[in-house]
Parts: structure tokens; C-alpha cells; sequence
């Protein structure tokens, strides 16, 4: 009978593993990382000749710590993924799939060059940034309180509901836009008030701190605040979040009014302190990377950043290779691309194991994993 | 076993092969940086899209040209939206040591003034934009050309086309209607239908146009797409103002002549390109370069013309007549001589009137006031005096005959 077995034993078996030790996971998840560069080498000189491989590590690294300003960069970019995707993720830890942050951020930002068209020159420019940052968080908390709402009281999809709602809002911004400008191609100039200063000389100094800060606060509230720990009760289980006496809908509202909160800094951080100006598309889809960025980060905060910081590695690496090395806008979207499909790939190795077919020794060996 | 093993190599030679194939394809001349290392000025440049958009691809072509006639290092960065991007890409390219930076997107002006604010002893320049000559900041410059000249040259060859289909009983004379695909509602687009759109009319007095936006300047899919509609609604021929290949694409489908901007398009559609215009960049690029090694001063404001040899009509498409061609080289001389006037008042009317006054939009500000008489007599000639005050369009006027359709 075991002889019938072994003969039929497929090559391998895919196992589920159930613990594994972090160190091992992280391990796997940085092979990953490395695999996923190693093959953009390998495609960067399919496109664009053997000389490619190598000028594709050169171009990365050059693109990304080349000058100090790219590493700012780097940083800066980093401090706005991350920033959106703390926004997220308390939602989704919450099982609650917001994937509206791209419309909450844009309504923010709306929020922003309003007080900015209105106000502007008429009062102080550090109170006009005060303003800019309670009107940004009110923007985008009314945007994503409302899908919160339908859900708390109606049981509406949130998924649809939230998706639908970045449309309303990019189409918002093209109008608002289009009644201040109405000559030109439907670009918004640069605002010349509410610009946050320099530090130093250098720009975004002070969205790098503001996100640094959020992140450590974020990091307190999920794991030592009576809040944290509701939505991830919610999250677990609806079911026994209400045997235990916790108000769902409280905590659904509540923690999507967290969600429009960040949503609106990091509006007031895109219009404020980076672009000076909004167009529909400044949030450029970093609405939906961030939670790619988010999950990949286990929703733990520090982890969050690790994985924000090596995304916007590739991204920025990725566009600087494209230069140097000749090839079309879209490459740094192919080398993204790789990496996600390689870094989620990876968390396949982490959660199952493959166990080979073993070569000698079939019968005891069979017997023994047939026992196990 | 083995037979897994063999098909597992077969897998990854055909991976090979095909890998090696793409390789071997590739000319290998894609790099974005031209010209010689040790040059003594570094040109910088920032691009809305990459080669695949015409306009892009106009200006990199250039900028090549630039690298081997002046012996300049070119450093192109392609896809650079109108936002933060752009001033962080400028930033870089003054990092790299740039003397020089050029952006050639509309919306990259304000993000291209704050770099100059922010680096003054780098000269940064920019096309199409329209406010270096008031806001003072004096290492930024803007430049364009006299298109519209070369627009009117093509529509020209047009009107020859739309005059042969009437000849052959294949429309009525009512029915030379144009279709014009234009990426958004303002002057520069609306000074090179108008301008196109005289070039037709001057040879078929007949002649009407449809235009239609897309509200984008690289949208294969909407330009393809209203192209289409504009067949659809009876255009019998098609021209456009945006950057991609969708309407050309969308003519030669459909087998309805096309007239370009930017880029020859006969190769790709052989049966339908009719001519073309194009800024021809490298002389201003020459002129910018010159100035920075003779340390002489950068005019604010650069119009291109036909003397610069900035304006370009490009080639012939296959079914352009001789006597088309003899015609537009006779404009071509008038033009140059100062005779003949794209705008000139008495060919066009709006409202069923003459324009005698007309107050355009030259210096830009917050409410877009008009500020300036943009009509002028010359020579007993009263027209509309385009790319005189600045160099980037500011005819805006809708004039009759020119049917705009805004849907978005």
C-alpha cells in the first residue's frame, strides 16, 4: 500500500505553516526584495541591451542617494506615502476596506487651496497654515465619515461606496479648478501664500517631522490605547466586539473620522508643503499604493515605514534608471510592478511551506510524513 | 522526471531566445543624455511625456541635434508631471551641474519660476509659458515660435485636398467640413485652429471646422476617440492639437485625410498624412546656449520665426498636388515679406463683423484681464497681431465658420 502511495506523490507539497520565527519571515521578504531588483536588472537590459544590467544598480542607487537632495527626496516621498498610509490603516485593521483615501487626501488638499484663494495675503501666513490644516481635516473628514455612516447605519458596501467617492472628488477638484482658472490647460498656478517654509534651506523639512511624529503616535494608539484595541476587535470579530459591550457603529464612525484626520495632514502636507498647488491627479494614486504599503507593513506603524521607504526606493531608483538608461515613462511602473508581485509573492513562502518529494528512502519516508 | 526536466529547459530556451531576440532588436541609442561629457555647458531638460508623445519628442529630437552642433552636454528627463515634480526635477538637474534648464510643458511654468527663484545663478527657460517678461525674476525666460504661420501654411494644403474632393463630386462644396481634435480651451490652441483653419479657407471659401477637446495633452485613447466622433459627425478631414498618435491612427482607419503638428506621421499612416507643422527647437536652444557662452544677456521673451528657421512646414505626404505645394511656398515667401497676415481682419469675421478692436490677454494675472490692443495696421493691412507682444499665443478670439464642441 505504501509503495502505491510514493509512486503517486506529486514532486512537492505545499504545507500551511502556522509559526513561523519573524527573523525567518524577514529573511524571506528581504530575498524578495533583493530577487525582485535582480530581475528589473534583468528586464531593464531585455528593453534596453546588455549594458543595461549593470547601469540599472548604478542608475538605482544613484537616483536614490546620488545627491543629498535625492535622499531628501526619498524621505519626502516616504513621509507622504507613510502618512496616507497610516491613514488606512486603522480602517483596515478594522476590516472596514476604505480604498477612498486617494479622493479623502484630494479633498483634503481641496480644503487647503481654498483657504488658501479666500484668505490668502489677508491674514498672517502661520495662521493661514492653521486654518489650511482644520479646513483640509474637515474636507476630508466629511469624506470619509459619509461612507462610514452608510456602513455603521445601513450596512452599505464600503468598498464601492469609498471607490465611488474618489471619482466625485477628483471631478470636484477639476471644477474648482476650472471656476478659478478659466483660461489654460486646466492647471492651478502655484498658490503664493500658505507655503510652509524652508528648514535649513532645504524643503519638506517639516512634512518629515509632522509624519514622524504621526507615526509614533499611531504606533501608541494601536497598541496601548483602549481605541486600538476596539477596532481590532471589531476587526476580528464583529460578533463578539458586541458580546463584549463594544458600540460597532461608534467605532466605525470613529475611527474613520481617525482616517479623514490623516488623510486631511496629508493633504495639507501635499498642498502646503510640497506642490504649492492641486491638480486631480496630484495625489497620483499613492491613495491606493498606501495600502499595498499599509498591509505589506502588517499595519504595524514602524514596520509601515520600512516598507513606504523601500517602495519609494524602487519608484525613484526606477524613474532614474529610465533616464540614464533610455527607456520610456513606464518603466519605473514595470519595476513597481515587479516588486509588488515579488514582495506579495513572498508572503506565500511565509504563510505555507513546500515540502519536496524525498528522493530515497520513499516507503520509511513516506511513512513517516504520512504519521507526522 | 525527465520529461518535466526536459520541458523545463525547452521553457527557459525559449525565454532565452526571445530575450536575446528583444536585445538584439533594440538599436541601443535610447540613453537620454547626449553630447560630450566634458562640455563646458550642461542643458537640462524636463518633459511632460517620453518619445512616444510627439510634442515630447519634437523637443528631445532637437535637443539631439543640440548635443552634436554645439557640442553641449543634453540631460533629458522625460515624464514629469506639472506639479511638485517638476520643481524637484529642475532642483536635480541644477544638482547635476545644469547651466541651463529647459521645461517644455505649459503647466510647468510656476514650478519651473520656483527653482529660478531659488537658484539665481542657473538661467532656467520655458516653452509656451507667458510670464517671464512681467514677473521679474531675471534668469527665467520664456520661448516659442510663430506656429501659427506655420499652421496657416498647412491648412493651405488642406483647403488643396478639400478643393480635390469637390472636384471629384466626392462632397458639395457645403459639406468641406474640418474636424480639429484640440487638448484644452484656450490661446494656444485656439490661435492654431483659427490660424489652420484660414490657411483652408484662404484656397476653399467654403470650408467650416468642428473642434473638439479632449482635455488632456496625451490621451491616445481620447484622441483616437474624438477623432472618431468627429468623422462620425461628417468632418472629411482631420487635424489636431494634441500629443499623441490617437487621431492620426483614428484618420488612417477611417481613410480620412490627417494633418499633423510636431511630427511626420507618413511612415505610420501612409495612405491619409497629408503635411504638418513643427516648432523646430534647436534654433532657440543654439540661441540660449550662445548666450551663456558669450555671457550675454537672455532675452525674457523669444519668438521663433521663419527667419530663425524656428517655424517648419514638414514633408509632403503622398497625396499633396504640385500645385498645393507651388501654393504654399508662394505663402511662404508672402509671410516671410511681411504682405500676407495669417490674421489679417478682413478674411475672417466674428459675429458677422469685422474685428476693428480687440483687447487680448498678454500679461498674465490672477483674474486673466486683458490688457493690450492686440489689432494693428500695417501697410494698409488691419490684423491681429499674434506672437508680437510675447511669444506664446494670445489669439483667442472664436471666429465664425468654427464650431466648438466642449463636453468635459
Amino acid at each position: 500500500m505504501t509503495n502505491v502511495k510514493t509512486d503517486r506523490e506529486p514532486l512537492f507539497r505545499i504545507i500551511k505553516r502556522d509559526n513561523i520565527p519573524r527573523g525567518k519571515a524577514w529573511v524571506i521578504r528581504i530575498a524578495a526584495v533583493v530577487i525582485a531588483i535582480l530581475v528589473g536588472a534583468l528586464v531593464s537590459a531585455i528593453l534596453a541591451g546588455g549594458s543595461a544590467f549593470g547601469a540599472f544598480f548604478s542608475g538605482l542607487f544613484d537616483g536614490v542617494f546620488g545627491t543629498p537632495r535625492r535622499i531628501l527626496n526619498l524621505f519626502q516621498n516616504t513621509a507622504i506615502l507613510l502618512c496616507i498610509a497610516l491613514a488606512v490603516a486603522p480602517a483596515f485593521k478594522m476590516r472596514f476596506w476604505n480604498i477612498g483615501a486617494e479622493g479623502q487626501v484630494l479633498m483634503g488638499g481641496l480644503g487647503c487651496v481654498v483657504c488658501v484663494k479666500y484668505l490668502g495675503g489677508k491674514i498672517d501666513d502661520n495662521a493661514l497654515i492653521f486654518v489650511m490644516f482644520i479646513m483640509s481635516v474637515a474636507f476630508s473628514v466629511v469624506w470619509s465619515v459619509i461612507p462610514a455612516i452608510f456602513k455603521a447605519k445601513w450596512r452599505t458596501n464600503e468598498t464601492l461606496f469609498t471607490l465611488m467617492m474618489n471619482y466625485v472628488a477628483m471631478q470636484l477638484v477639476a471644477l474648482s479648478i476650472f471656476a478659478w482658472v478659466p483660461s489654460g490647460s486646466g492647471v492651478l498656478g502655484t498658490l503664493e501664500h500658505g507655503n510652509f517654509p524652508n528648514v535649513g534651506g532645504y524643503p519638506y523639512i517639516i512634512n518629515i517631522i509632522i509624519v514622524a511624529v504621526m507615526t509614533v503616535l499611531m504606533f501608541l494608539y494601536f497598541r496601548f490605547s483602549k481605541h486600538g484595541y476596539e477596532l481590532s476587535v471589531v476587526g476580528e470579530s464583529e460578533n463578539t466586539a458586541k458580546y463584549v459591550g463594544i458600540n460597532v457603529k461608534k467605532v466605525i464612525i470613529r475611527t474613520m473620522v481617525l482616517s479623514g484626520v490623516l488623510c486631511g495632514l496629508a493633504g495639507l502636507l501635499l498642498v502646503g508643503g510640497t506642490s504649492f498647488t492641486l491638480a486631480s491627479d496630484t495625489v497620483d494614486g499613492r491613495g491606493f499604493t498606501a495600502i499595498l504599503v499599509a498591509w505589506l507593513g502588517k499595519f504595524s506603524p514602524p514596520a509601515m515605514a520600512f516598507t513606504s521607504l523601500l517602495y519609494v526606493f524602487i519608484d525613484q531608483g526606477a524613474k532614474n534608471v529610465a533616464t540614464g538608461v533610455g527607456i520610456g515613462d513606464a518603466f519605473s511602473e514595470i519595476i513597481t510592478g515587479i516588486f509588488f508581485f515579488l514582495v506579495i509573492g513572498c508572503e506565500f513562502f511565509i504563510n505555507y511551506k513546500i515540502k519536496f518529494r524525498p528522493r530515497k528512502k520513499k516507503e520509511e519516508n513516506s511513512v513517516e510524513e504520512v504519521a507526522a | 522526471m525527465k520529461k518535466k526536466i526536459v520541458a523545463l529547459a525547452l521553457v527557459l530556451a525559449l525565454v532565452v531566445s526571445v530575450a536575446v531576440g528583444l536585445a538584439a532588436c533594440n538599436k541601443g541609442d535610447g540613453t537620454l543624455i547626449f553630447g560630450p561629457e566634458d562640455a563646458d555647458i550642461t542643458f537640462g531638460m524636463i518633459c511632460l511625456h517620453d518619445e512616444n508623445s510627439t510634442y515630447d519628442k519634437n523637443f528631445i529630437d532637437a535637443a539631439r541635434d543640440l548635443a552634436e552642433e554645439k557640442q553641449v552636454r543634453v540631460i533629458v528627463k522625460t515624464g514629469i508631471p506639472e506639479s511638485a515634480a517638476c520643481y524637484d526635477a529642475a532642483v536635480d538637474l541644477v544638482d547635476q551641474g545644469c547651466d541651463i534648464i529647459f521645461a517644455d510643458s505649459f503647466g510647468h511654468e510656476d514650478h519651473v519660476v520656483r527653482a529660478a527663484r531659488e537658484f539665481p545663478e542657473v538661467q532656467f527657460a520655458h516653452a509656451t509659458g507667458t510670464k517671464a517678461h512681467t514677473n521679474g525674476v531675471e534668469n527665467y525666460h520664456n520661448g516659442f515660435a510663430s506656429i501659427y504661420e506655420g499652421r496657416y501654411l498647412a491648412g493651405i494644403v488642406a483647403g488643396y485636398k478639400l478643393n480635390e474632393m469637390i472636384d471629384a463630386g466626392d462632397i458639395t462644396a457645403e459639406q468641406a467640413k474640418m474636424g480639429y481634435v484640440g487638448a484644452f480651451p484656450y490661446a494656444e490652441v485656439v490661435s492654431g485652429y483659427t490660424s489652420f483653419y484660414l490657411g483652408a479657407k484662404s484656397v476653399c471659401p467654403s470650408v467650416t471646422m468642428e473642434v473638439r477637446y479632449t482635455s488632456s495633452w496625451y490621451d491616445e485613447a481620447a484622441e483616437k476617440s474624438t477623432a472618431e466622433a468627429l468623422i462620425e459627425d461628417g468632418c472629411v478631414l482631420i487635424s489636431q492639437h494634441a500629443d499623441s498618435m490617437g487621431a492620426p491612427t483614428a484618420c488612417e482607419e477611417a481613410g480620412v485625410p490627417n494633418v499633423t503638428y510636431n511630427l511626420a506621421t507618413g511612415t505610420q499612416c501612409p495612405k491619409t498624412y497629408l503635411v504638418g507643422s513643427r516648432i523646430n527647437w534647436t534654433p532657440y536652444y543654439a540661441y540660449l546656449v550662445d548666450c551663456l557662452r558669450n555671457g550675454t544677456e537672455i532675452a525674457d521673451d523669444w519668438t521663433g520665426t521663419f527667419a530663425t528657421d524656428s517655424v517648419k512646414v514638414l514633408e509632403f505626404g503622398a497625396g499633396v498636388s504640385d500645385e498645393a505645394k507651388a501654393a504654399v511656398e508662394a505663402a511662404e515667401a508672402a509671410l516671410k515679406a511681411g504682405t500676407l497676415k495669417v490674421f489679417d481682419c478682413s478674411k475672417f469675421t466674428v459675429d458677422g463683423e469685422h474685428l476693428t478692436t480687440y483687447m487680448a490677454d498678454v500679461n498674465t494675472d490672477d483674474a486673466f484681464t486683458p490688457d493690450t490692443e492686440a489689432i494693428e495696421t500695417k501697410d494698409g493691412v488691419t490684423y491681429f497681431a499674434e506672437s508680437e507682444f510675447r511669444s506664446a499665443p494670445y489669439f483667442d478670439v472664436r471666429i465664425d465658420g468654427i464650431t466648438e464642441i466642449n463636453e468635459a
